[in-house]
This record gives structure tokens, sequence and C-alpha cells, in this order.
């Protein structure tokens, strides 16, 4: 009788809560931070600046466009089409990604030198953007269901209000054994992220270092990620962005793969 | 409206060192050059104008020359698109393997040690492109033929059934314009897999040989059509590849011409893998089925050597990143399941900067008979090296 009459009070609670981030599951938070993180607007169209900088300080630039739009439900199919303007010898490369929730994307990549489409075959865990130390499923998303997440702590960082949350895969094949990630409660945003290895040491972290808001989205303009062994980090800037700027369907074919239209790599 | 204008190229030495012998002219190098690029792009949309124009010298010939590599128009419109001049055409999933990709290849290139790119050659001709929405369309048109190169033999070690016939003839089908190549290819995605249809109605871009007197004999390129299709898409945790096409050899539809290729269906299976970080596997499985076999071994000239009915070939690659993708490793085999040749390119490519880079290399021939695709080229193992500062 007194467990019966408990329950309803619980939910009561739970909703006069609701609207704050401590009535909100790791589950929960995660989701609303990969929605605004990557999914933010219909469109999303980005010039790119990225800089590899060694533990010794040489610098390697890699600067693209990022055309990105949002397919079907909230978090799930998006198209990336990225055209490549720096080094020289990537010039006019473009590469399109169809990255599917709960599966591997497809990828396609233009070589102008023998104008010539082909698939690429890559794991979006264990592989690198670019050379760079952001991996593909660092730019496009980790399936959040391969994680079990829990709410460690609420904690500041600068004038940011976060949720600090562990992520670890269920999964070992991941070269790390755990996450943490301080979630902007405001924002949603990841502002820092660590990752540890299987021996528990930190190795890899990200930190987003300007946040801007891009009509009415809020946006990180700038990210690191550093990694602590080798000392080598990526620095990636946003020069431009802009959202729901009408992206076609179309341009996400071999046509335009070949051929990228002016007005979207200006 | 004014138009956007960008320049943009390199220059590179490029050098190739024989390491089996001397050439057949007694010379040490297969290749050696030093050559400059420039890409010039203008666009005032719809119209687009790109000139691709090589200059080079060469250190064993000892000349210098002007090479236009691409040069064409682009016009653009929401449906369809048109592009007019010398362009490259690269049609296939083949891992230079090529079925319907029946565009000229400069095989010389690729066995010196060249950048990749120079395989390719591009043809004079337009190319209309059409997107009706239900599958999209390409129509090739090419008036001016343009051969196959293959390696020169005061450079080349290779096969030669008539070598002792010195008088020789080249006969092009570009002199006329009724003999223009036409070709087109339809594609779609089907269940996730790009699919392709190909047509071609052409001529083959290797030289038959026409002994017309005891010793004096013309080289020319017989009629060929190709009808083919191509499927790519992920599979078993990689890329399938699948392509086929029948080789319509119009000139000796029933086989009994022994100096022209008898029809062949080809056919090849591909997969590549990534297994770990930066580190990719290709695996191919290529073949050729000549048609009225019993034909052409009955008017085989006694002498010559006989084809099988089914040549077979394997290919693998393995590619490795190294130091943030700066750095590459890769190994490329030919292996010929029939005759037992092989080619073997081993390389080794790493940015310096983002503006320099150097590639070195090497390309070991062997086994199988001295008139096998790769076999013959026992006497012309190579090591090269590419450098190259682009802007």
């Amino acid at each position: 009788m007194k467990k019966f009459l408990t329950l309803p009070a619980v939910v009561i609670v739970a909703m006069l809560v609701s609207n704050s981030v401590h009535a909100m599951t790791a589950d929960e938070i995660m989701k609303k931070s990969q929605a605004a993180f990557l999914y933010p607007g219909a469109d999303l169209k980005a010039r790119v600046m990225m800089k590899l900088i060694s533990k010794g300080g040489q610098e390697r630039v890699r600067e693209m466009m990022m055309l990105r739009k949002n397919y079907g439900e909230p978090r799930s199919e998006q198209k990336y089409f990225m055209y490549f303007f720096q080094p020289a010898d990537v010039r006019n490369m473009t590469f399109m990604v169809y990255k599917y929730p709960g599966k591997d994307a497809d990828r396609w990549l233009f070589v102008p030198a023998i104008n010539m489409v082909r698939r690429i075959a890559a794991q979006d865990k264990r592989s690198s953007f670019v050379g760079s130390d952001f991996t593909y499923e660092d730019i496009s998303g980790r399936n959040l269901e391969d994680d079990t997440h829990t709410v460690v702590k609420d904690e500041k960082i600068g004038t940011r209000d976060c949720t600090v949350i562990k992520s670890a895969p269920k999964a070992a094949e991941m070269e790390y054994s755990y996450k943490l990630s301080w979630i902007d409660k405001a924002t949603f945003l990841p502002i820092k992220e660590e990752y540890y290895d299987k021996k528990g040491e930190l190795y890899r972290v990200f930190s987003a270092d300007e946040i801007k808001d891009v009509k009415g989205h809020p946006t990180i303009m700038k990210r690191l990620m550093k990694n602590i062994l080798s000392g080598h980090m990526t620095e990636v800037s946003f020069l431009k962005a802009d959202y729901n700027v009408g992206i076609e369907d179309s341009l996400f074919t071999e046509r335009y793969l070949k051929q990228p239209p002016k007005r979207w790599i200006e | 409206m004014a138009a956007d204008v960008s320049l943009h190229g390199f220059v590179q030495g490029n050098y190739s060192l024989n390491t089996a012998g001397d050439n057949p002219d007694g010379k040490d190098f297969k290749w050696s050059e030093e050559r400059a690029q420039i890409k010039l792009e203008a666009t005032a949309e719809p119209f687009r104008l790109f000139i691709k124009g090589d200059a080079f010298h060469d250190n064993i010939d000892k000349h210098s020359m002007l090479e236009l590599r691409e040069g064409y128009a682009d016009y653009t419109s929401e449906k369809w698109d048109a592009r007019v001049g010398r362009q490259v055409i690269t049609w296939g999933v083949g891992d230079l393997l090529f079925i319907n990709d029946i565009f000229p290849k400069d095989y010389e290139a690729f066995f010196s040690g060249r950048p990749m790119e120079y395989l390719k050659k591009g043809v004079d001709g337009a190319k209309v492109g059409m997107y009706p929405g239900f599958a999209s369309f390409e129509f090739i048109a090419v008036p001016y033929f343009e051969p196959n190169n293959y390696p020169d033999p005061a450079r080349f070690w290779m096969y030669d059934p008539l070598s002792v016939v010195t008088n020789r003839e080249v006969q092009y089908p570009y002199k006329d314009l009724r003999k223009t190549e036409t070709a087109l290819r339809i594609y779609r995605d089907v269940a996730g897999f790009d699919t392709s249809l190909y047509y071609y109605r052409g001529y083959s871009r290797q030289p038959s040989m026409n002994l017309v007197a005891p010793t004096k004999l013309t080289l020319f390129y017989p009629e060929l059509s190709v009808y083919g299709a191509s499927l790519q898409g992920r599979a078993l945790d990689g890329v399938l590849s699948l392509e086929a096409g029948y080789y319509d050899s119009r000139q000796d539809r029933d086989g009994t011409d022994p100096m022209i290729p008898n029809s062949q269906t080809r056919y090849l299976i591909g997969y590549q893998r990534q297994l770990w970080e930066d580190f990719t596997l290709g695996l191919q499985y290529y073949g050729e089925y000549m048609e009225d076999y019993s034909a052409y071994v009955q008017y085989s000239p006694p002498g010559f050597p006989q084809e099988k009915r089914l040549h077979q070939l394997a290919t693998i690659r393995l590619m490795q990143f190294l130091l943030h993708q700066t750095m590459r490793l890769s190994f490329f085999a030919f292996y010929g399941l029939s005759d037992g040749d092989y080619l073997l390119n081993p390389e080794v490519k790493y940015n310096l900067t983002d503006a320099v880079w150097i590639a070195v290399g090497g390309n070991v021939f062997g086994g199988g008979k001295t008139w096998s695709q790769f076999g013959q080229f026992a006497k012309d193992d190579n090591v090269y090296c590419q450098l190259r500062y682009e802007f």
C-alpha cells in the first residue's frame, strides 16, 4: 500500500523538474547534445580551416567547404559534401558521405586528375579524417546506443555550467575505455571531452574554444583535439558558417561530385 | 559577368632507372624528365573553360615539348550539361583493370613509374550529360581516334612476333568523320549499389598487325563494340565491385582472322576493406573468356604463341598511411593466374610539406613466358622517383 502511494509522487516530482537538466537522464542529455552539436538547422554550409600541428610546431593546413543536410527523423540520416581548397595536391577533390544511424556510412571520393569517382572503404570508428586528430566519428557523430552513459557530476568550465557525463563503449572494439563529456546546460554543446585509454589514462582531449550564435543556433566556431601522448593536435575553425541555405538534394550525386557548383563552394 | 579565373599547377622531376640491365638502345633510364604543368580555369556561369598544359624536357631523347593534357569548355544547366574538347573520361569500377573504360591509356607511363594520372590520356570529343531523375545519362562522341600508348621498343624489351619486319605502316581510323566513336553510360542507384550500363562503338585501342608483304606490315585498329555493366556498393564490411563486358570484335565475328582478337567476355570481382586504422586491403579477380576458341586454334599461324581460352588475373593492393596521412606505403601486384607472370609495384610517398611531395617506388616484372602480358617485360625492372612542387 505504501509503495502504491509513492510511485505517483515520484512521477509528479519528475514532471515538476523536467525542465531542469538534473531531471534528465544521461541518455537524454547526450541525445540533446548530439542534436545541438551535429544536427542544427535543416542544412549547414561551413568553410572549414583545419590545422594539423605537430609536437614540434610544424603546421599542415587542410581547407574545405563542408555542406551538410539532414534527412528524415531528428538525429537520423545526413548527407555531407566536402570540397577541398588546400593543400594543393588535393585541390578540387570532393568527398561525399551518406551517413545512416546505426550502420556504416557510404563514402565516395572524386579524384579530378583522372576524373574518377570511387567508393572508399572506411570504418567510422577507426579512421582519421584527412590525417587529423579527429576521426570520422568525431566529425559526424557516434551512435549513442553503442555506449552506456552516466551522469558523473556538475562542473563549471569558465562561465558555463556543465553536466559531466561518462560514456563507456559497450563493446571492447574502441581504443578508449571511456569518455568524459562536459555538456553545457544552456546550449547542450560539448565544451570539453576527455578520452581515457584501456589503462585508464587520459590520452585525447577535445575543447570547444569559441561558440557563436548563427541564425539562432549556438555553433562551435573553433575547436581543438589534442593527443596527449603524441603531442599532436588539430585545430578546426569555421571561417564562415550558415544554416538553412537551401542545399538541393541533387547536390549529393555523382554529377556534382565531379563538377561542384560554384555557388556552393564560394 | 566577370569571369572567375584561377591558376594552379606544378613543377616536377621524374626519373626511372633500370635495375635489370640496359634498354634495347643501351641507355640506363626508362624515364628522365623535368616537367611543369599549368591548370587554368575560368568560370562565368553557366560556362567554364579549363586548360591543363604541360611543358617538359626529356633527358633521354634530349628534346623539349608542349603537351595539351586537357582543354575543354563546359556548359551546365539544371537538367543537362555538355563538355567539348580534350577531356579525360574514366568509367568502370576496376582498380587498374579496365573493362568498360575503353578510353585511351598510356601503359608506357604506367610501366615507367610516372605519376598515376599519366596512365589516362584525354580524348578529343564531346560529352553530353542528361539528368532526368530516374537515371543519369552520359553520351560521348569522339571524332578523332586516340590509340593506347605502349612502351617504346627503344626503351623496353618486349615480345613482338614479327620483330624481323621493320617496315611498318600505321592506319588510324580518325581521318574519316563517319568513323566517330560513340559511347553511352546510364547510371543510377539500385538498392544501395552504384549501377551503370555501358555501350561503346568504335575501335580497339590496341593495334592488330597485318602482314601485307613478307617485309612489310600494317598496324590497324580493328572495329570493336563493347556492352557492359557494373555494380559497386557496401558489402561484407567493405566495398564490393562487380563489372562485366562483352567485347564484340566486329571485324572478326567468327574468330577466323588470326590477326584480329576474337570476341571476348570480360569480368571482374573486387573487394576493398579497411582492416585497421589507415590500412586498406584491395583484392580483385579478373577474367577474359575468348569466344570462338576452336576457330582461333584452327586459324592460329604456326610459330605464334597460343593464348588460352580463359585468361585470368588477380590483383592485390595494400595501402598504409602513416604520420597523419602525410606518408603512404603502398603495394600493388598483378599476378597472371593463367600464365604465372607478375608485376609488383611497391611505393612510398611522402608529403614533405603541404606543397612538396616525393614518391619512390619500383616496377618488377617476371614469371610466365617471354610473350606473357607482364612476363615479356622481365628485363625492364626499374626504380623510379617522382618529386613535385604543387601550387
